[in-house]
């Protein structure tokens, strides 16, 4: 057995930046026009948890079940309660997304409840970042930004899918019926925020706090 | 744009979500010291460049980040099936209609 180091890696008290902390979001919040077809809003400092295991196995989802109180979703697709999601990625793979702050006790209740079984928990948080676009022409700004279908016919609520986006990847995610979250790395949310600000120039875009 | 099917999500994606990574069903021997040095060197690095139907390993790079099989036309680019590792193909011959000459 190896041992395996799990701590607070986002300690109470510490600072925090998000990965799109340079771009200012909080200054440009509010100062966008209220008709704009595109409001972002990063929901920054979540905390994200990959959950791998093996989906057959009705122990494992048993236990995923227990300690997140979400039903481990089938392919592409995102289940979630409140605050918290769980998202198919790969078929021995999922997402948990819980609030910032509450990640650390989310791992150590999953690592409680799959005790024993061949799992793997990673926290993942300070690797990306969410951005969650809401309005009329969202779905427009998606049609020009990736190959994938967004048409609600096979993009219906409660999809996610990781594809192609701009010259590079990220995971969609459809929350509700005018609501879409990109899920994207950190490394790349400098990319990608210059991206949607152009690519949403000819809707309007306002930033939301 | 071809469409390729990702056993693992169930659906139709575009070519560029996936990238090619060889050739499929290369097991590794089960005593490499056992194993004469042309025979290693085989396995390491001599791969099948057949004219025609080949089966082939890929990766859903974009999407489930997941590799599966892919029994593919070296000729037309037609794909025949994609299927999960592990698991046997279908298509072993190449189908009479597709047969020589027709995208040669």
């Amino acid at each position: 057995m190896t041992a395996i180091n799990v701590y607070q890696q986002r300690p109470e008290g510490g600072k925090a930046e998000s990965p799109l902390f340079h771009a200012g979001l909080a200054d440009a919040a509010g100062k966008g026009k209220a008709t704009a077809g595109i409001q972002l809003r990063e929901r920054k400092l979540l905390g994200h948890l990959t959950i791998r295991g093996d989906g057959h196995d009705a122990a494992f989802a048993g236990a995923v079940h227990k300690a997140t109180g979400l039903e481990l979703p089938g392919a592409l697709t995102l289940v979630s309660s409140g605050e918290s999601s769980l998202q198919w990625m790969g078929p021995d793979e999922w997402l948990l997304v819980v609030p910032g702050g509450t990640e650390f006790e989310a791992e150590k209740k999953l690592r409680e409840a799959l005790d024993g079984q061949h799992i793997q928990v990673v926290n993942v948080s300070g690797g990306q970042t969410i951005l969650e676009l809401t309005g009329s022409k969202v779905r427009e700004l998606l049609m020009k930004s990736t190959s994938y279908d967004v048409h609600p016919k096979n993009f219906p609520v409660g999809k996610a899918v990781g594809t192609v986006f701009a010259k590079s990847q990220l995971v969609i995610r459809h929350t509700a019926e005018d609501t879409w979250e990109l899920l994207i790395r950190r490394s790349f949310s400098d990319y990608f925020w210059l991206w949607l600000q152009d690519a949403s120039q000819e809707y309007g875009l306002a930033v939301k706090a | 744009m071809l469409q390729i099917f990702c056993p693992h999500c169930g659906e139709l994606r575009a070519e560029e979500e996936f990238h090619a990574a060889g050739q499929a069903h290369i097991p590794r021997p089960l005593d490499p010291n056992a194993c004469t040095d042309q025979e290693w060197g085989d396995y390491l690095f001599f791969r099948d460049n057949p004219r025609g139907l080949h089966h082939e390993l890929w990766i859903h790079a974009a999407g489930c980040r997941q590799y599966f099989n892919a029994t593919r036309d070296t000729i037309s680019y037609e794909i025949f099936e994609t299927y999960k590792i592990g698991e046997k193909p279908s298509v072993t011959a190449k189908p009479k209609a597709a047969a020589p000459g027709e995208q040669a």
